[in-house]
């Protein structure tokens, strides 16, 4: 009796990973199947033609592409340095509960409220409109807890031996945080870079209202344009226009390009960490 | 000298993540209190109908949070279930290089974007909803919740994993030395050990459901009545939100009522949050 109780708690644990697993995989390959019938370099490298119903992606890819890169130009230089101040600096003090405290609640802030405090600071306080600036912004707040936490967990990795020999040279404690401490935890802040990257080339309602446009004939000019992006674009051809038969095959391509691009940027992150690990000497 | 004035330059960068929650804060109040001039609280909160652009509006967002809340109870459902019991197998039962595969397998769940999900479910879930129950619509409470639920899962998945596997050795091993057997041990030693960890994992699943946004927009429905059945559309803060900012005339009561749903979503997840944060330390 006992041995088919834990038989059947067995079965059962098992059945909710597969559940999981399952539900991916089935996801991945209903975009992949449907997505690879329209998949073409035509498709990466084309202008959208004929309201949306012909054509390629291409405004889109780039205005992911410049979205996430300025999230991340924003974010990492910040998140880093918070990162260090955390880790190197601060004793267990009340600021750092507090400071830790806001990362946490910041982290769980709902998408589509960073969209409105975009809305109500970037576009309008600082007047830069619906912008490839203005998005950028907005999903670089989004992303900096995901960039700080992974700078953290990097220097803590490093063994406090190797400031001590620093210190033991000469050296300053800004010297050891820039010669020593830093370079030894790059992979780490690296890994948090690419994921903060994929994070911000996924997320919709944060672009909904700062950058995001249905259709633009141009590509962006300057910071202050708005683009075209992947995630929105998907969306746009869900709930907009009339002829689905044509859109909805359109979509299927988009989000096949999306979810390469996330699911690449993410092996990579754990490709990284995964060889860092190995490859670490202490 | 140098090195006072680097550490002031980091704590001002760490203080960043405050800074803008603080931000985000008064954005939401500066925004959303104008709206509590032309309706009371209690009407807002508890009114039933959400007619916004009708002459005179109706600002009731009682079925904007309900339909919240069925959807995220809903995701609970499917969420906690699979998410404790993928738990369970990574950290007790599975081979170590098994659970190699499974944890970033878990991630990448986590790492799709939320409007490949909304597609997802509004090219393959609902149809197979509306057929498998025969339904007149596809897109409805119950959908969203199974969708959103498999988006949570790798939130629940991880932070019980790592509850369940702090629980000491010792424990384990003397519940064996006690003759009971794995099953035994895993429900009635380590379960109740990590039980405060997986009550946060559980809050935070919530918090994480409640806030999302593209997914419900998509897949929900998007009906503002007060649902009285699993199997009608409906719609959240969240998707109101995303759906109606992009008309509402900035400045208008209609635009300051989206800030007051932001306001509540906010003070929401951050009380989830919170909560999380003060089970998990204890």
């Amino acid at each position: 009796m006992r041995r088919f109780k834990q038989f059947v708690g067995f079965v059962v644990l098992k059945t909710s990973v597969v559940v999981g697993v399952l539900f991916l995989f089935s996801l991945i390959v209903v975009i992949a199947l449907n997505g690879a019938r329209v998949l073409s370099p035509g498709f990466l490298l084309e202008f959208p033609r004929e309201g949306m119903t012909e054509g390629g992606i291409f405004p889109a890819i780039v205005g992911t592409f410049l979205l996430s890169l300025g999230a991340v130009g924003f974010a990492l230089p910040l998140g880093v340095l918070g990162a260090i101040y955390l880790r190197e600096y601060a004793g267990g003090g009340r600021l750092v509960r507090i400071i830790r405290t806001g990362i946490n609640t910041l982290s769980g802030v709902p998408s589509v409220v960073f969209g409105l405090f975009g809305l109500a600071v970037f576009v309008k306080l600082f007047g830069f409109g619906v912008s490839v600036l203005s998005g950028s912004l907005t999903l670089g707040v989004l992303i900096l807890p995901v960039i700080i936490r992974a700078t953290e967990e990097a220097i803590e990795g490093v063994p406090r031996e190797f400031r001590e020999a620093s210190y033991a040279l000469g050296a300053t404690k800004w010297q050891t945080v820039k010669g020593v401490v830093l370079p030894a935890a790059l992979p780490g802040i690296l890994t948090g870079a690419i994921l903060g990257v994929g994070r911000a080339a996924g997320e919709t309602a944060p672009i909904l209202f700062t950058a995001a446009t249905f259709y633009t004939r141009h590509l962006p000019g300057s910071p202050f344009d708005e683009v075209m992006a992947l995630p929105y674009h998907i969306y746009a051809l869900m709930t907009e226009g009339t002829e689905p038969e044509h859109q909805v095959p359109i979509a299927y391509g988009t989000a096949l390009v999306l979810l390469l691009l996330v699911l690449a940027v993410n092996f990579i992150a754990i490709v990284i960490r995964y060889r860092a690990r190995r490859a670490r000497k202490w | 000298m140098r090195d006072n004035l680097v550490k002031h330059l980091l704590l001002s960068c760490a203080s960043l993540s405050i800074v803008f929650l603080a931000g985000i804060t008064v954005t939401l109040f500066k925004e959303g209190l104008p709206i509590f001039k032309e309706v009371s609280v209690f009407k807002f909160l508890f009114g039933r109908y959400w007619y916004p652009t009708y002459d005179p509006p109706d600002f009731g967002i009682l079925p904007l949070i309900l339909g919240s809340l069925w959807v995220t109870l809903g995701a609970l459902f499917v969420a906690v279930p699979l998410g404790v019991g993928s738990a369970m197998y990574i950290s007790e039962l599975a081979h170590p290089k098994l659970r190699e595969i499974l944890k970033p397998t878990v991630e990448l769940l986590a790492s799709v974007p939320s409007v490949v999900y909304g597609f997802f479910g509004m090219v393959f879930l609902g149809p197979l909803v509306q057929r498998l129950f025969d339904l007149p619509v596809g897109l409805t409470c119950f959908t969203a919740s199974i969708i959103l639920g498999m988006m949570a899962l790798p939130t629940v998945a991880s932070i019980a994993e790592d509850a369940i596997s702090a629980v000491p050795r010792e424990l384990r091993e003397a519940s064996y030395a006690l003759g009971a057997m794995k099953w035994e041990t895993i429900t009635k030693v380590v379960v109740p050990a990590a039980s405060s960890g997986i009550i946060a994992a559980v809050i935070l699943g919530f918090g994480r459901a409640v806030g999302e946004t593209m997914t419900v927009l998509m897949v929900a429905g998007g009906a503002a009545v007060i649902p009285r059945s699993v199997f009608q559309p409906v719609r959240t803060m969240t998707a109101t939100i995303a759906a109606e900012m992009g008309e509402a005339p900035m400045g208008s009561d209609h635009y300051h009522a989206l800030f007051g749903i932001a306001l509540v979503l906010f003070f929401i997840t951050l009380g989830f949050n919170l909560l999380a944060d003060k089970i998990i330390k204890g």
